[in-house]
């Protein structure tokens, strides 16, 4: 095969893997360090880009700069949602809380359905089809500013976790909940923090793949499993195992769909799934337990 | 004492029902009983949207045939639409329907899909009511045997016979120009189909398929597809996908500059519309064999104007479904009733001219109706045009397209 081509899709599989890393960089968050099976991550990634398309279509704001709103707007529902309904329902309980996360999915695609309707809308702007070259292949623009802003996000989200007083407390929290709370930690508000800051994460993955994709009530079906798959194989609760196992899920799915054809190339991914957690359940990056 | 009083009320209420049924008579003279047909469309789950536009094309109608006063054979009897909900699943349409039954349903319209047409027709074979296709591709919906379904559109198979004969013309007329081609399609049995069908037929018309590249549902990025057809060469992609992938791959074509002397797709998913709305640069040239309505008719113009005045689109379920109950309409009004042994005779030998779509007058075999056929229609920046069969076109086609 072709040298040139094999690059292309080399590129192709990393830029693929950038918008994965996106999406599964809240869900680390929310499920790696909280411990949350959170089955509601696609149906609010959904809500985050109908969120972009109406900005866009209603009030002409440009997809990236909605990332302003949306960022803050989907903080505000994860905390409040967290607050108002996941915690209270789930007692403390870490089933109860993969249920009602279950139910409000449905929920909310349902609603979607009535309100949106079910077919899938798509954007146009400016840079849609600006195309630039990297190396032998042709990249539309969007995409590497996707790419660029991902990277950034992971390690912003990284340092965050690392470096700042809520950061650490969300790691104490994750690691010993009753010894958080007795050095004075809110624990329910770090939860809510958490929720919050990993539904903020998916407003920002809204505003930077509505250029490159399209929104249906169903998109999140899309992303969300590979999203899981991202995060089992970075390592729960790692931003870098979430970038990491990203990028390798993206060239898998570029290198499969090339050499065993789109149909059956995406067979890589639930192998990798598979051969994760048969081997390494911990992940890549993630900590032994 | 005591059983003066209840025997009192009886009689009340004897006298009561006696007038209400002396006085019936007028009234039932007067409003003779409506005539219910089912709805089975998926108006939630994954294939809400489409579900959706076929039961408003199914409502106008019934509301026009009602305003104009009803199925006047019948003595002004209106149509009542009940209303199901298939939830884009076959089980759920097959228990609407057995619903419905009891509701005292005359017909059924519907499905959209054709794994949710297959067994709802079949449980509604066994009450003999008959039933309308208005979306369903698969030919098996009319081939075993079942007295009771009729299918205004043309199915599957001759959709693809008619598109390679539109797309044979079109390259003739251009002298031949495009002689190979690269299938993409969608793995399910839509797309398969389609591809398998086209890639026997197309040596026919002297283009000689390069290659057949299939992909899953969803497909998130066709980046490496187009990467393969623009090292093919090919002068023709043709497309056989739903509409997310349909319109992913149009985009990435778009982009990544393949050119061809058309794309090229036979009931394709994403052309629509739609497509021309939000994204004319990929629309532009775009061809489709489809489904479509008649551009010349002023009823059919009406109705989009209708449609698109409510803010929605005028899209191929709507007229379908339009069409299917006008037809049925049409057999009670020759039938007198809605005895359904006898509209199912009248279903049979009907021969209404469905004005609206590019068809000549219906003529059924064994449920399926032979005057049908798509057209070859060709997007603009804001629209679509039908480019062929040339008695219906609102414009010639551009071929080849324009170099990138």
């Amino acid at each position: 095969m072709d040298a040139n081509i094999i690059a292309a899709a080399a590129i192709n599989g990393l830029l693929l893997g950038g918008i994965y890393t996106l999406v599964a960089s809240g869900l680390t968050l929310i499920y790696g360090v909280l411990h949350i099976i959170n089955f509601a991550h696609g149906s609010m990634l959904m809500l985050a880009m109908f969120g972009v398309y109406y900005l866009l279509t209603l009030l002409g704001i440009d997809p990236y700069l909605s990332m302003f709103i949306m960022v803050p707007a989907m903080f505000l529902l994860g905390y409040l949602l967290y607050k108002g309904l996941i915690g209270r329902l789930s007692s403390g309980k870490d089933e109860n809380i993969l249920l009602v996360t279950l139910g409000l999915s449905i929920l909310i695609e349902n609603l979607a359905l009535m309100f949106f309707k079910g077919d899938s809308r798509t954007i146009l702007v400016s840079y849609s089809d600006t195309m630039i070259e990297v190396g032998p292949a042709f990249v539309p623009l969007p995409k590497l500013i996707s790419f660029a802003v991902a990277m950034a996000l992971c390690a912003a989200l990284g340092l965050f976790i690392q470096r700042t007083d809520t950061g650490r407390a969300i790691r104490a929290v994750a690691k010993e909940r009753v010894g958080a709370q007795l050095v004075g930690i809110d624990v329910d508000r770090i939860f809510a923090i958490s929720y919050g800051i990993g539904l903020a994460t998916l407003g920002a993955a809204a505003s930077l793949m509505m250029p490159i994709f399209y929104v249906s009530p169903t998109v999140g079906h899309v992303f969300v499993l590979v999203a899981f798959t991202v995060v089992v194989l970075g390592g729960m609760g790692s931003f870098l195992g979430a970038v990491v196992g990203g990028l390798i899920i993206g060239l898998t799915e570029s290198f499969g769909g090339l050499f065993l054809g789109e149909s059956m190339g995406q067979i890589g991914i639930s192998l990798i799934f598979i051969l994760i957690l048969l081997f390494r359940p911990s992940g890549l990056f993630g900590a032994k337990t | 004492m005591n059983t003066t009083h209840p025997l009192s009320r009886r009689l009340i209420l004897q006298a009561g029902a006696a007038s209400a049924v002396l006085g019936a008579p007028g009234i039932l003279l007067a409003q003779p009983k409506p005539v219910k047909v089912g709805l089975v469309h998926p108006v939630s789950g994954g294939l809400a949207y489409s579900g959706g536009q076929s039961r408003m094309g199914a409502q106008m109608a019934i509301d026009e045939i009602n305003a104009a006063g009803g199925i006047k054979a019948m003595g002004g009897a209106k149509l009542e639409a009940l209303l199901g909900d298939s939830q884009s699943r076959p089980e759920v349409g097959v228990s609407e329907v057995e619903r419905m039954e009891q509701d005292g349903v005359a017909a059924y319209l519907g499905c959209f899909a054709s794994s949710i047409a297959l067994p709802a027709t079949q449980a509604a074979a066994k009450y003999n009511t008959p039933f309308l296709i208005d979306v369903g591709a698969s030919d098996l919906i009319v081939n075993r045997g079942l007295k009771n379904v009729f299918r205004l559109k043309p199915g599957f198979g001759k959709c693809v016979d008619d598109a390679i004969v539109a797309l044979g013309d079109i390259n003739k007329g251009a002298g031949g120009l495009a002689k190979t081609a690269v299938l993409v399609h969608e793995e399910s049995e839509f797309g398969t189909g389609t591809a398998k069908l086209l890639a026997g037929k197309l040596p026919g018309i002297n283009i000689q398929p390069l290659e057949t590249i299939k992909h899953a549902n969803p497909t998130r990025d066709f980046s490496n597809i187009a990467l393969r057809i623009k090292g093919l060469k090919p002068d023709l992609v043709i497309m056989s996908n739903y509409q997310n992938e349909y319109v992913l791959l149009a985009r990435t074509l778009a982009q990544q500059k393949v050119d061809v002397a058309a794309m090229f797709s036979v009931l394709g998913g994403g052309f629509n519309y739609k497509l021309v709305k939000e994204q004319p640069d990929v629309a532009h040239y775009m061809m489709d064999f489809n489904h479509w309505f008649n551009p010349k008719n002023a009823k059919a113009q009406a109705l989009k104007k209708q449609v698109e005045a409510k803010g929605g689109l005028f899209t191929f379920e709507v007229y379908l479904s339009y069409n299917c109950i006008m037809l049925y309409a049409d057999a009670l009004q020759r039938a007198a009733t809605a005895d359904k042994e006898k509209v199912i005779a009248a279903l049979a030998s009907s021969t209404w001219m469905p004005e609206v779509m590019p068809y000549g007058p219906t003529k059924f075999v064994n449920g399926q109706n032979e005057g049908g056929r798509g057209a070859l229609l060709q997007a603009s920046k804001t629209d679509i045009d039908v480019v062929a069969p040339e008695q219906f076109a609102s414009a010639k086609p551009v071929y080849p397209r324009p170099k990138m």
